[in-house]
């Protein structure tokens, strides 16, 4: 009747399988383990008596995942220290994942950094329902630009927007986002990266009445919708758990998003 | 039908459940959301004089019958969270304000500086176990220091004040007469109980990076019961019950004992923010059952 009472999350603690470069500065850690996760979803890494992090899933083959991290702070220059064979603690999967929506025919996804990962596992996931697929990924210059082998090799229309034009269109993701949105052959637009890329991908579907799902992203510490770190503004809702993919009925509805978001103290900090 | 409602130190709750802080209620939309759900009442988290980034994660952790935190009192410090918890009506019910302080004198700049009549009530929180220089650690669980913060805030503040002991601080009925003495209006108890470690035996390192952290949840509840039974045994004024209740009858338990109100946190995570409205169907349920017709019979009825 209770089982509910067994619940716990205790974190696995998985060797490093292999480790895989990425882009500068950026490595993928496979994990031979079976994470059952969907796209969109993501797991929390504990390396002991340093901090626990979440990290969204980039690769889950159903034999192993892979998470790709760059090293930029305390923990991540920590782990890409490790070696095959060094052991970190992993739980999770957590948070709602993209969902396939009934009768999207025709979708357009767009992921800056590392949001195009689960973007990508989600379209190859797609490919199989058979519908056609736009795929942008933007970022600011060539060598910050992510996946490009991975979507090379997805049966999908790719495009790629640099800020400095130093590989594809010279510009933003809307570019292109908006050309295939006039067309008004699309059903579903799927966004994942910097907020204020989402919110920009968000606004244009909604200004051509094109539902979307956004991934959002906040400060988490738990997980499990406890901690109340990553509340949202508007809603009110944890999005470890009431997300981080959320649809744009409730991205209307969540205030902060593309205005601010929260530092661990809880302390509201402004996107730039 | 039974009469759900109760009062609780001149507070009116639409029902006898209360959101315990530090769970969620970091923002007031949080709480708002919460109150939505079902809580009849909330409390804030904690907030400290300064800014505070906490303990480094893992900083919670399930275990077998229970819950282990040390959060370290994370929170945007008073001036960002006054702002933060204002236009409360919007929540739609009853919000107690929740402080901290490191002495007697920080607990009244807390009380001068960060309340506002806008919340219902100020619970004072004398018994963290994991957040050096607070609570237990501080040695505010004791009948001398818990007269002196009383005292302190009492003189600075009109709101109903609640004081929140430690599972820990023996005897709890001396420091509970020492609260009333100094004008407080109810008990908050108990806080989580501890601190305890866990060891991952494979990280040879212990599972929340501050090494210990309170026990809550399931484990704690015989614990905080024994402290309800204490505490009305010894003081008039009423109990906010707290510590695993995780059911309607786990709640409806505490109030046999003496609880007017319960404080959930734990509990949403075994079974999410949904808990508030099972714990009050499960209550109703089984006061329908049993020819009772209002919460408020339950009050002391079985008290050891
Ligand atoms: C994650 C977590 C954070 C907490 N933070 C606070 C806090 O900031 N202030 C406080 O007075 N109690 C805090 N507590 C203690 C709870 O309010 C409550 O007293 C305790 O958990 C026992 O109740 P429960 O078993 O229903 O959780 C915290 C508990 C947990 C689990």
């Amino acid at each position: 009747m209770k089982d509910w009472l067994c619940k716990n999350d205790q974190p696995l603690m998985l060797p490093i399988q292999r480790i895989e470069d990425e882009a500068e500065g950026v490595k993928t850690y496979y994990f031979s383990h079976r994470l059952n996760s969907r796209p969109g979803q993501f797991v929390m890494m504990w390396i002991p008596r340093l901090n626990e992090k979440p990290f969204s899933i980039a690769y889950d083959t159903g034999e192993e995942f892979g998470l790709a991290i760059a090293a930029i702070g305390p923990f991540t220059q920590r782990l890409a220290a490790m070696k095959v064979g060094d052991r970190v603690g992993i739980r999770g999967p957590y948070g709602k994942p993209f969902t396939i929506v009934d009768n999207a025919k025709h979708v357009v996804m767009v992921g800056g950094g590392y949001g195009v990962a689960p973007l990508a596992t989600f379209a190859e996931q797609l490919r199989t329902k058979s519908s056609k697929i736009h795929f942008i990924n933007g970022a600011r210059s060539e060598h910050k630009l992510l996946f490009r082998d991975r979507l090379a090799k997805l049966d999908a229309e790719t495009y790629y927007t640099t800020d400095d034009g130093s590989f594809g269109e010279k510009g933003r993701v809307t570019a292109p986002l908006e050309r295939i949105l006039k067309t008004g052959s699309v059903d579903f637009v799927y966004t994942c990266g910097p907020e204020m890329m989402e919110k920009a991908v968000f606004d244009l579907a909604e200004k051509y009445n094109v539902p979307s799902q956004i991934s959002i992203e906040r400060y988490m510490k738990c997980g499990y919708g406890i901690c109340g770190a990553c509340s949202v503004d508007g809603t009110g809702q944890p999005v470890c758990c009431d997300g981080p993919v959320v649809t744009n009925e409730q991205a209307r509805t969540i205030r902060e998003f593309g205005v601010h978001h929260r530092k661990g103290s809880g302390r509201k900090e402004m996107f730039a | 039908m039974i009469d759900l409602s109760t009062e609780f130190a001149g507070l009116k709750l639409a029902n006898p459940t209360v959101l315990a802080s530090g769970i969620l209620g970091v923002t007031r939309d949080s709480l708002k959301y919460v109150v939505h759900q079902g809580a009849g009442a909330c409390v804030i988290k904690s907030i400290s004089k300064e800014e505070r980034k906490g303990h480094d994660a893992p900083n919670m952790h399930g275990i077998e019958g229970g819950f282990m935190n040390a959060v370290g009192y994370s929170n945007a410090g008073w001036k960002a969270s006054k702002e933060e918890f204002s236009g409360l009506k919007e929540v739609g019910a009853p919000v107690i304000a929740s402080i901290i302080g490191k002495d007697a004198q920080e607990f009244a700049f807390m009380a001068e500086h960060f309340l506002s009549d806008e919340f219902a009530a100020v619970e004072a929180v004398l018994s963290c176990p994991h957040t050096p220089g607070y609570g237990t650690l501080a040695g505010q669980g004791t009948p001398e220091s818990t007269a002196e913060i009383t005292r302190e805030i009492r003189k600075r503040t009109k709101l109903p004040l609640f004081i929140k002991v430690s599972p820990d601080s023996q005897p709890i009925g001396e420091i509970v007469k020492a609260a009333e003495a100094e004008g407080a209006d109810g008990i908050t108890a108990v806080n989580t109980m501890g601190p305890g470690i866990q060891l991952n035996i494979e990280a040879r390192a212990p599972v929340l990076h501050f090494g210990r952290g309170g026990v809550s949840g399931p484990a704690l509840r015989p614990i905080a019961a024994r402290c309800i039974s204490d505490i009305y045994q010894s003081v008039k004024i009423p109990i906010m019950g707290v510590g695993g209740v995780t059911t309607g009858h786990d709640a409806i338990e505490f109030m046999m004992l003496g609880a007017s109100a319960v404080q959930i946190g734990t509990a949403i995570y075994y079974r999410g923010l949904d808990v508030f409205r099972h714990i009050t169907d499960e209550m109703s349920e089984w006061m329908e059952r049993e020819g009772f017709s209002s919460v408020k019979e339950l009050i002391g009825i079985a008290h050891v």
